[in-house]
């Protein structure tokens, strides 16, 4: 099969700007499909609102486009219901950590096997370019033209710390990892974070004086390093690129499964 | 065994789809592809093309696709 063949070119060209990096995603995000031989029957793409979930709209599986910062908690209802479907959840910055934040961390806190892709940009694109959780000390967007004073959320250690068994991170430039990363996900039984810092050059780089889409992928590329590599230690800046954490540990779906055996064992 | 160097057939560009956003062309390691004067990827040096897909792998649009003899 071919990429298109996953895709609903009925609605292409997509709405996205021009180098707009969440393309990248689905075009990355649909090879690890293809890779990995599973039919599109057996995915389940539930995403929330923002750019980055009109992904539900573009990639041919069963998808719902659902409620904003509300993506994982359908897809944990679909799981709980179908545990053998492969549930993944393109969210933005804004969709999955501000108003999303607390399905998040429950998610993975429960680990429920669901892979949720973090498309971090670092700015609401769809509604005019304001700050995220992920935006950053001393950047620009129309909510903080003076410059941001909020610190950011680092998505890898707050989904280490909330609970999520495989945490990953990398860059649109780097699109053979991102398919990589999210084979590796959808394969792990556990929640899985695949974090994809992805440009927005329409507000983000614009507001920032980042340049063109080409300019922010090339520091994607100088900015970034492998995890554990000397470089980081030369240049504590650069951002690591990579798993972070990829432990089995009991899954939900099969926990809860032992709970309806032992209710039924008891014979009430 | 020598992995066997992959032979162009064709480059695919869907001209309707393609937004001009320089990514196949900047990032190709041979300088392929330019954008014309409409700001739509074209063919400029395909003999210089090695078939590595990186251009259809980044490409954000599905606007082109790089197809090998097999
Ligand atoms: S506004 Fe930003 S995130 Fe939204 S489609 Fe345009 S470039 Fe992409
Ligand atoms: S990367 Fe795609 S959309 Fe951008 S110029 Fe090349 S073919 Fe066109
Ligand atoms: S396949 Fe590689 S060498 Fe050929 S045009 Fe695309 S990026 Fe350039």
């Amino acid at each position: 099969m071919s990429v298109k063949d996953y895709i609903r070119e009925r609605f292409f060209p997509h709405i996205w700007c021009a180098g707009c990096g969440h393309g990248t995603v689905l075009n990355s995000m649909l090879r690890a499909i293809e890779d990995l031989g599973i039919s599109k029957n057996e995915i389940v793409i539930t995403s929330g609102i923002g750019c980055s979930s009109r992904i539900a709209g573009y990639a041919d599986f069963h998808t719902f486009h659902t409620l904003h910062g509300r993506a994982l908690a359908f897809a944990t209802g679909v799981k709980m219901s179908a545990p053998e479907l492969n549930l993944i959840v393109p969210m933005g910055d804004g969709d999955a950590l501000a108003i999303g934040g607390n399905h998040f961390i429950h998610a993975a806190r429960r680990n429920i096997d669901i892979t949720a892709l973090v498309m971090n940009n670092r700015i609401y694109g769809m509604t005019g370019g304001q700050l995220s959780p992920l935006s950053g000390c001393g950047t620009k967007g129309t909510t903080a033209p003076y410059t941001n004073i909020d610190n950011s959320f680092d998505t890898v250690e707050l989904s280490i710390a909330a609970g999520a068994s495989f945490v990953a991170r990398t860059t649109t430039y780097h699109v053979k990892q991102i398919t990589d990363l999210i084979k590796q996900a959808i394969l792990h039984e556990g929640f899985s974070v695949v974090e994809i810092l992805s440009q927005c050059p329409t507000y983000f780089g614009r507001k920032n004086n980042l340049g063109s889409a080409v300019d922010m992928l090339e520091s994607f590329k100088k900015n970034t390093t492998p995890v554990g590599s000397n470089a980081k230690e030369k240049k504590p800046a650069l951002i690591e690129r990579g798993i972070f954490v990829q432990e089995e540990r009991p899954e939900y779906c099969s926990e809860y499964e032992k709970i309806i055996e032992k209710a039924m064992g008891a014979g009430h | 065994m020598g992995k066997k160097q992959p032979k162009l057939r064709e480059h695919i560009i869907e001209r309707e789809w393609c937004k001009g956003c320089g990514i196949c062309v900047h990032f190709c390691p041979k300088n392929v592809l330019e954008l014309d004067e409409k700001e739509k990827a074209v063919v400029m040096r395909r003999e210089d093309c090695i078939c590595c897909m990186m251009c259809e792998l980044r490409c954000p649009d599905f606007a082109i696709e790089v197809v090998v003899e097999n």
